[in-house]
């Protein structure tokens, strides 16, 4: 593989039929790829979030981050598109199926696509990313420590996110879990209630739990990047989309 | 912790960001990961006009003992003012 690839910002089909802003990283000189679907963290479409969406494009996949915030915040610097976006209550459930479904069939129309389409996210977008296994059809699914899929929020909290674990059964595809075994939100007991909820739904699932690591582990600009832990989770996403969505 | 757990309040006052002084009508006050600050986890306060756009926005990031000492700060100057003045 040469690792040549193109990017750019596209246009796409979102919920509701709106049009929305999506960064799109590709391979070239494949002639047959598999698609992801890349959902940002909370703190928006980002720099280290598209460097991360170029990197599927080096490993051969085509991959696009739809702008979760765009209606929020159209043009606006990520941070800034950020704050409106939590100041308005965050991204509904619903938008966000309707957005990754949009990016899933952007991805399917590319010339060149294999028609196999899988999703990753990170932070939020961990649970974003479950969300979106469970509601659309998807081939492959990575969790990246995503809070509150399992778990009532503590009390007193105002949050505008519920647990969705009991989505499991509607599951569609294989679903790969990283997570830190220090973090609290999801906290090891959680990220074993998920599992167990799988086992017992018979969805093909794997998990792994990084001593030594806390939330964000991949995130490489920030204090909580964790080094081992995050080359072997990029080793694991390689392995688990070679299996499902390679070309 | 990846919450969209957030304090809103109204404010009146002006703030100086990088389109120069706005008047500021509102404020978010919210415990998580930062933009730019090198801490896992920061009290982040945002002072905003929405209707001026999402770039008019005074951000600060901090870490919560700094934080916490802010609040005891800005409650002791308000505390120790002469009588009438705040």
């Amino acid at each position: 593989m040469n690792e040549a690839l193109i990017a750019e910002t596209v246009s796409i089909t979102g919920h509701d039929g709106d049009e929305i802003e999506a960064y799109l990283a590709r391979p070239l000189g494949v002639d047959s790829f598999g698609g992801v679907v890349v959902i940002h963290h909370m703190p928006g479409y980002d720099g280290g979030t598209k460097e991360i969406t170029r990197t599927f494009a080096a490993h051969g996949y085509a991959a696009l981050m739809p702008n979760l915030y765009h209606r929020d915040a159209p043009g606006a610097s990520p941070d800034d598109a950020a704050a409106v976006a939590r100041a308005k209550g965050g991204v509904p459930d619903e938008r966000l199926v309707g957005d990754v479904g949009g990016a899933a069939d952007y991805l399917r129309a590319l010339e060149g696509s294999n028609g196999k389409v899988g999703v990753i996210g990170y932070c939020s977008g961990g649970r974003q990313s479950f969300l979106a296994a469970c509601s659309l059809p998807l081939d492959a699914a990575v969790d990246c420590y995503g809070a509150f899929v399992v778990g009532q929020p503590p009390e007193g909290m105002p949050l505008k996110v519920g647990p969705i674990v009991h989505l499991a059964p509607n599951l569609s595809c294989p679903l790969l879990g990283l997570f830190g075994a220090d973090d609290k939100y999801p906290s090891p007991d959680q990220v074993a209630e998920l599992d167990k909820a799988l086992t017992e739904a018979g969805k093909a699932h794997e998990f792994h739990v990084y001593d030594g690591a806390g939330h964000a582990f991949f995130s490489v600009n920030r204090p909580a990047y964790r080094v081992e832990a995050a080359n072997d989770g990029w080793q694991k996403i390689w392995d688990f989309y070679g299996r499902y969505l390679a070309g | 912790m990846c919450t969209y757990l957030t304090e809103k309040i109204a404010v009146a006052g002006s703030g100086k960001g990088t389109a120069g002084w706005i008047p500021l009508t509102d404020a978010t006050v919210y415990l998580d990961h930062p933009q730019n600050a090198p801490a896992e986890h920061t009290l982040n306060i945002d002072f905003l006009n929405p209707a001026r756009g999402p770039s008019a926005r005074v951000a600060v990031e901090l870490t919560a003992d700094s934080a916490r000492a802010l609040a005891r700060a800005i409650e002791a100057t308000l505390d120790s003012a002469p009588p009438g003045l705040a």
